[in-house]
């Protein structure tokens, strides 16, 4: 069975961070940095307060290879989704030249 | 029911909470841990259709969405956030005392997550009523001062769906914490037995990273616009 | 119910054997069933019902058909036609018709469990899928929907007069069952395995249905958020997908293909299963390749999910986008020629037997070969442009969905009849019945590749008199496959009274399944099997009498 039991003060540790985390992606927002940094940033702080809770409060750390690898094929397919309906949404505008040349 | 048929059919003693057509509380923990895994990813692209659509409309409009985003309050976003934070780690330590079989404790933590989870949906119901009161609902009632009010009425659709969403995970989440804790304060956990807890620990931790998502996506895209 | 299932743990002593079947005669005993053969059973009954339906709905498009101008029913009636044969056929039979029917029945069986890992969300499943689709079916008849089964925006959301709303929201219900299914599957393989029973001995039935939980689960929410958002643009119209309000229509064909391509595999990958199992058995010989047509399976599960934009070549996505999605459209196409390559490669010198079962699996190699080829055309970007929306498309589908996994559902039905209802049916009757489907349905969707490629498109009630000897061709075939599908439903209810008694394995199979009586004790086997064999390990008739009948499951003093 071994079921793996974490420590109380893991669960502390990682909510420290996680405070700490918001307060920083808060303070960020504040100011204006150049291009898309803001949302960059505001979603790289996401990610690893959201890696944080998978690892630790859900345990995915101490799990089965079984669970790693649902948890990754859940943020892999996540991904196709994005990445493939971006394909679409960011080279729509790249026709224009094409179309100006042909003319 | 089941129980009564688990006992009946070997000689071996059965724990009660042992479904007949497993062979042992191992195999039965498993399934049912694996279960609320595949269960959260069916989530995780049910938020993915709103999270794609997000991202399409935030990049076309980027403007709109940070100066729409002026009318969400980021205080009371900021307290939701800790609020959900905190009931994330009593919920963890609520799953920590079922381990190791600490009842009352286990109560404690149960009791005290759902409390944080109601304080969350009455801040947002606050939220909402302000929305409300300055015509910001979309459809045909929405009211919009700043420029390029369709696009700004995407964003609050946006908005209202991803949260409204989220609250109902909630509302769902503290339906089952109460269940918890009846079933804890009848006695019916224990450290071999305790997947309902650990299970269900992992969908309110769940519910917690959507949100973690949703507070910069929704609240903080334009904060640095005004400040 | 189950109750009664405790009372015979010892070996059959009695000489009315308990089987699932008489294990409880009340309706209650099945209604509040938790063994998955009943459940598997309720299902039957319920596709059943809607394929029915269904049917009605295209005799009355092919009726239509038969003239060039509209005289049977309206352009209004006639979009509500193939709307709702397109839903009912899609949503409510073929998707759930393999998983839900003989996945449910023969899955925990062919691992040697006692039942799927989560019982009472199987049946709760079951209740979702006949709430969802009796309360689609409701608002077909009180007022129709003719948006066509892919609720395209703006019409769906703008423009449309008809029950979009209610029947996407029995839709939308019925998909969690679907979800439930691919769930419960994925974890009863993982955990519910038979001692002995590793990953490299599962049927390959076992495989399919893996990968199809895949995508049942994966796909289905985004099915669930893309109706729930046109549900709330049609109610409170705020540009979601309006583009006069900002939105973009083409965000929903995204979202829906994101879906529905996979689903078009939901179809046809446990077809694959099926065909797998028959073809083995009737050539005696193990499938060639095993791992080869285990993982195309999952193959085919990935590779489905990045190809939906070959359906938006003609909207106004980036033809970049067109161009990646059309290249890995080809991609899609190798596992899936695997499996064609294996099947062959089994039968070839294989001892085969034409018995029912086996002509539909070649039936389904060879109208599934044409379909899928079909779909290589469509999938190329230039030739699409000129045959999307036209009949082209509707045979390619149809010689995917009916000569596909149509004809492997009812080879399914041949073949496990035996196992399910311990009765077997008349041979030659379905022989004979296996030869008119075939014959149906290539008079009927045949013609409608060259309507297609001559120009007819699709969705249009009326059309030019040129086109009317291929309409009626089809027609007429349509009339031919109605036979040859009411023929099975009658010898088959026949034989449940007045068949034979089934041995418990008619076959000479090797699944695990036929190691236990037909039809099955309510837990499946007496003791829970130690499989010490690999999959499709067949004997030769000397070592079957040998071992005798193969009722007993314990079988491990084989090798
Ligand atoms: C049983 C014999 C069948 C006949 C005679 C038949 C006939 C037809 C016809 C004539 C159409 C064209 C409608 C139009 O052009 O507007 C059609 C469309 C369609 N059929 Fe069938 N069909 C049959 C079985 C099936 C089955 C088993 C499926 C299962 C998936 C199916 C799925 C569809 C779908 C999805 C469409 C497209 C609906 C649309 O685009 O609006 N059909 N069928
Ligand atoms: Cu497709």
């Amino acid at each position: 069975m071994s079921e793996h039991i974490v420590p109380k003060k893991t669960y502390y540790a990682v909510f420290g961070a996680l405070m700490v985390l918001t307060a920083l992606t808060v303070f960020v927002a504040r100011f204006d940095l150049p291009g898309i940094l803001n949302i960059t940033v505001a979603l790289t702080v996401a990610v690893i307060k959201a890696t944080l809770v998978v690892l630790y409060f859900m345990h995915v750390r101490y799990s089965s290879r079984l669970t790693q690898v649902i948890v990754a094929a859940g943020i892999f397919w996540l991904v196709i989704m994005l990445v493939l309906t971006a394909s679409d949404y960011v080279t729509r505008n790249l026709l224009a030249p094409v179309a100006r040349i042909s003319m | 029911m089941a129980q009564s048929e688990a006992t009946a059919q070997h000689s071996v003693v059965h724990h009660p909470a042992l479904a007949h057509h497993f062979e042992n509380l191992e195999q039965q923990r498993e399934a049912s841990t694996l279960g609320m895994w595949i269960f959260l990813i069916t989530e995780i692209m049910f938020f993915g259709g709103l999270f794609l659509a997000y991202s399409i409309y935030r990049s076309w409009y980027p403007q709109v969405f940070a100066e729409a985003s002026h009318h969400l309050d980021i205080v009371l976003g900021g307290i939701n956030t800790v609020v959900l934070i905190t009931s994330s780690l009593t919920m963890a330590l609520a799953v920590y005392y079922s381990q190791v079989g600490n009842q009352r404790k286990l109560i404690l933590f149960l009791v005290l997550t759902l409390l944080l989870g109601l304080t969350f949906l009455g801040i947002k119901v606050v939220e909402y009523s302000h929305k409300f009161h300055d015509g910001l609902i979309p459809g045909v009632h929405f009211r919009y001062d700043g420029p390029n009010p369709q696009q700004a009425q995407i964003f609050f659709w946006l908005y209202f769906a991803m949260t409204g969403l989220h609250a109902l995970h909630m509302i769902i989440g503290a339906g089952i914490l109460s269940f918890l804790i009846y079933f804890a304060w009848r006695g019916r956990y224990s450290p071999e037995y305790h997947s309902p807890v650990e299970v269900s620990g992992l969908y309110w931790h769940f519910v917690d990273i959507v949100w973690i998502f949703l507070f910069p996506l929704l609240y903080l895209v334009g904060f640095h616009v005004k400040g | 119910m189950s109750t009664a299932v405790i009372h015979t743990p010892a070996e059959g002593a009695a000489e009315p054997r308990t089987t699932y079947l008489n294990a409880g005669h009340t309706l209650k005993s099945w209604l509040l069933t938790l063994d998955h053969k009943r459940i598997g059973i309720l299902y039957l009954l319920g596709v059943s019902f809607f394929f029915l339906i269904g049917g009605i709905y295209a005799t009355l498009i092919r009726l239509e058909l038969l003239t060039p101008q509209g005289d049977l029913v309206t352009a209004q009636t006639y979009n509500k036609l193939f709307t709702q044969h397109g839903i009912m056929m899609t949503f409510f039979f073929l998707i759930p018709s393999i998983p839900a029917v003989f996945g449910n029945f023969l899955l925990p069986i062919m691992i040697g469990a006692k039942d799927v890992a989560f019982p009472r969300l199987n049946l709760l499943s079951w209740y979702i899928y006949m709430t969802g689709a009796l309360f689609a079916s409701y608002a077909m008849f009180a007022g129709g929907v003719d948006t066509g089964w892919t609720f395209y925006p703006p019409y769906s959301t703008n423009y449309a007069n008809t029950y979009v709303i209610a029947t996407g929201l029995g839709i939308f219900i019925v998909g969690f069952s679907s979800i439930l299914t691919g769930l419960n599957f994925i974890v009863t393989i993982h955990t519910m395995r038979a001692p002995g029973m590793t990953w490299y001995r599962l049927p390959l039935f076992v495989w399919a249905q893996y990968a199809t939980s895949l995508i049942q689960v994966l796909g289905t929410p985004v099915l669930a958020i893309t109706l729930l958002l046109v549900a709330l643009e049609r109610t409170v119209g705020v540009g979601i997908f309006d583009p006069r309000l900002g939105g973009d229509p083409v965000l929903f064909q995204h979202l829906f293909w994101f879906y529905s391509h996979p689903a078009v595999y939901i179809m046809v990958l446990p077809a694959m299963g099926v065909v797998s199992e028959i073809i083995a058995t009737f050539s005696r010989k193990p499938i060639f390749g095993y791992k080869f047509v285990a993982f195309s399976s999952l193959a085919i599960a990935v590779f489905g999910f990045l190809v939906w934009g070959h359906h938006m070549f003609t909207s106004s996505q980036s033809v970049y986008a067109g161009m990646i999605f059309s290249l890995i459209s080809y991609a899609v196409a190798i596992p899936s020629a695997i499996k064609v390559f294996n099947w062959t490669a089994t039968m070839y010198r294989g001892s085969i037997s034409y018995d029912s079962p086996m002509l539909y699996a070649m039936g389904f190699i060879g109208l599934f070969l044409i379909g899928g080829l079909t779909g290589l055309f469509l999938a190329a970007l230039g030739l699409d442009v000129h045959v999307h929306d036209t009949y082209f498309v509707v045979a390619h589908f149809h010689y995917v969905m009916v000569g596909g996994s149509l004809l492997a559902y009812l080879g399914a039905m041949h073949y496990w009849w035996p196992k399910m209802t311990g009765r077997l049916y008349p041979e030659g009757w379905a022989r004979f019945a296996a030869l008119v489907v075939f014959v149906g349905f290539n008079l009927t969707f045949f013609p409608q590749f060259i309507l297609g490629y001559l120009g007819m498109p699709r969705r249009y009630y009326t059309y030019v008199p040129e086109f009317q000897l291929l309409h009626v061709l089809s027609s007429v075939g349509a009339s031919i496959l109605a036979v040859g599908l009411i023929l099975p439903a009658i010898y088959l209810l026949w034989s449940l009274k007045r068949g034979p008694i089934a041995p418990a394995d008619p076959w000479m199979a090797t699944g695990l399944e036929w190691r236990t009586s037909s039809p099955p004790p309510p837990e499946n086997f007496e003791r829970t099997p130690v499989v010490t064999w690999n999959a499709y390990e067949f004997r030769s008739k000397e070592e079957t009498e040998v071992i005798g009948p193969m009722g007993k499951p314990d079988v491990s003093e084989r090798k």
